[in-house]
């Protein structure tokens, strides 16, 4: 194609959105809608997987060793440890590391535990860290077969419910989306329909003076492009300038650090390019649903 | 430069409008096609232009088998050919000039090559004066001669004529008659369905008629042969 017919088909595109003035209103709106949930679910489904796989790095075996073990009894379980089947890693945490880490947890109150350094009553521990997270289960039924195990501890019902949760937000997400993508996608077909029903005349003469059908779709495609991405914008400024706001007002409030929400820099930019496709892709699909039954004369 | 042989068309539901048809028509000829209405001539001129495809037979214009050729090179074939209509199918938001670019434009061709040849066919039929005016401020005898511009501005083989005075007056038919006779003076084959019977008795041509589907008589310098 040649670039005059370029400027011309975009031209004969914006003329057909004026043209249609309500329709074009309609289609834009039913998109912006529909992007405002898409979008929305996508924050919301980004961070949740997010969430949970930096929880799947988490899930570990807290193994709490008798405070009566000797250092030998200390060796002989480690390696017993590391001979179990899909144990990755192994860290150990002498009991004057643990109380550290508990003083310095409470802050300014952990001070009145200084007291306890010379007869720490805490546990070394082992924490062990599964190759596979969903194999952790097995692996702390292992472990406390040992000997000179006191105590294992690992957060398995609190995991499952959550991954359940999330593989949830998934699915409903995915539905929704693709339920709202159709109904967008009819509204800008009839609204294209339109156009080609206003311009039949047109299309004919084009159709008689040899023009291919290809040359007759440009515009009716440039049409379907700009209602999909006219109907992102609103959508794409909306959301991110909520999520920076939800942002930032979650990262001064204090004791959230368990949940680490995405930053808004790369997040906004990913959402933004992805609505903007989707927008594209269902205005450009209804377009050409419509110009195809209109074309086989 | 049109060959027609054994073509027949059935419509779906179950018309049978052209039986059997074989006929040439040589390069720079100009031919009437008459017949009682619903005799099939609107089908005879709508498979020229590949607005209808045969059911049976070949239909040769240029070398190109109209019943055989594929969907996507139409527009190419249809480059090679103009159509005008009794209605005149002019766009009525476009200018005169614009009227006759637009079959250019869809075509791809550049803008200065554009604007000469406009002006050269809207000279022929003498409308260069009135290249500006849309086509509710001028006549129905002008607004056939802009369609007959658009029509042979991209230098088609064959003229198509699908009854082109059928909704003017007798006075203003013959000025598109003369504009007709002149274009086929170029080298312009002209194939034109009428049921004006003043002008195929008085401009003598070859005179197809066609009843029922086939062809009742072809002669040249026929006369119209119907009262009407």
């Amino acid at each position: 194609m040649k670039g005059r017919s370029l400027a011309r088909h975009i031209s004969e595109g914006g003329k057909n959105l004026i043209r249609n003035g309500w329709m074009t209103f309609a289609s834009i709106s039913a998109v912006t809608v529909m992007l405002l949930v898409v979008g929305a679910f996508l924050l919301l489904i980004m961070n949740v997987n997010h969430f949970a796989s930096s929880l799947e790095e988490d899930v570990e075996v807290r193994v709490f060793v008798d405070i009566t073990a000797s250092e030998t009894d200390q060796g002989e379980l480690l390696s017993e440890l590391e001979n179990i089947d899909g144990v990755d890693a192994i860290e150990f945490v002498p009991k004057e590391e643990g109380l550290d880490s508990l003083i310095a947890s409470l802050g300014d109150q952990g001070d009145i535990f200084e007291t306890l350094r010379d007869e720490n009553p805490l546990n070394d521990v082992f924490v062990v860290q599964a190759e596979n997270p969903e194999e952790t289960d097995l692996i702390a039924t292992d472990i406390e077969e040992l000997p000179h195990v006191e105590n294992v501890e690992y957060g398995s019902d609190i995991f499952e419910q959550l991954f359940a949760a999330t593989s949830l937000i998934r699915t409903i997400g995915l539905f929704l989306i693709l339920g709202l993508m159709f109904t967008a996608m009819f509204l800008i077909a009839n609204t294209i329909k339109l156009t080609i029903i206003a311009r039949k005349r047109e299309i004919q003469i084009m159709k008689l003076v040899g023009a291919t059908n290809g040359f007759i779709r440009w515009p009716f495609f440039i049409e379907g492009l700009l209602l999909g991405v006219l109907g992102a914008l609103i959508p794409i400024t909306v959301l991110a300038y909520s999520y920076s706001r939800f942002y930032s007002s979650m990262g001064t409030a204090t004791g959230v650090e368990f949940f680490q929400f995405l930053p808004t820099n790369p997040l906004a930019m990913q959402m933004a390019v992805l609505l903007l496709g989707i927008g594209a892709f269902v205005g450009v699909w209804g377009s050409m649903m419509s110009v195809r039954k209109f074309l086989r004369v | 430069m049109i060959h027609m042989k054994d073509v027949w068309k059935t419509y779906p539901n179950g018309v049978m409008a052209i039986n059997g048809i074989n006929i040439d028509i040589e390069k720079g000829e100009f031919v009437y096609v008459v017949g009682p209405s619903g005799a099939g001539k609107s089908t005879f001129i709508k498979m020229m232009y590949r607005e209808e495809k045969p059911t049976r037979g070949d239909i040769i214009i240029n070398r190109n088998n109209l019943a055989k050729v594929k969907e996507r090179h139409i527009p190419y074939i249809r480059r090679n050919m103009g159509v005008i209509f009794q209605d005149f199918k002019l766009l009525p938001n476009l200018s005169v000039y614009e009227n006759v670019a637009f079959a250019m434009e869809v075509i791809e061709e550049s803008k200065t090559n554009i604007r000469k040849k406009v002006m050269n066919v809207l000279e022929i039929v003498r409308l260069k004066n009135k290249a500006r005016f849309f086509p509710h401020e001028i006549s129905g005898g002008e607004q056939q001669r802009v369609a007959i511009a658009r029509a042979i501005v991209n230098n088609p083989a064959v003229l198509i004529a699908d009854e082109p005075t059928g909704n003017l007056d007798p006075e203003t038919s013959w000025e598109i008659m003369h504009i007709l006779e002149e274009i086929n003076d170029r080298g312009t084959t002209i194939v034109m369905a009428t049921h004006n019977k003043e002008i195929v008795n008085t401009l003598r041509k070859r005179v197809i008629a066609i009843e029922e589907g086939r062809i009742a008589r072809d002669e040249q310098k026929g006369d119209y042969g119907y009262e009407r």
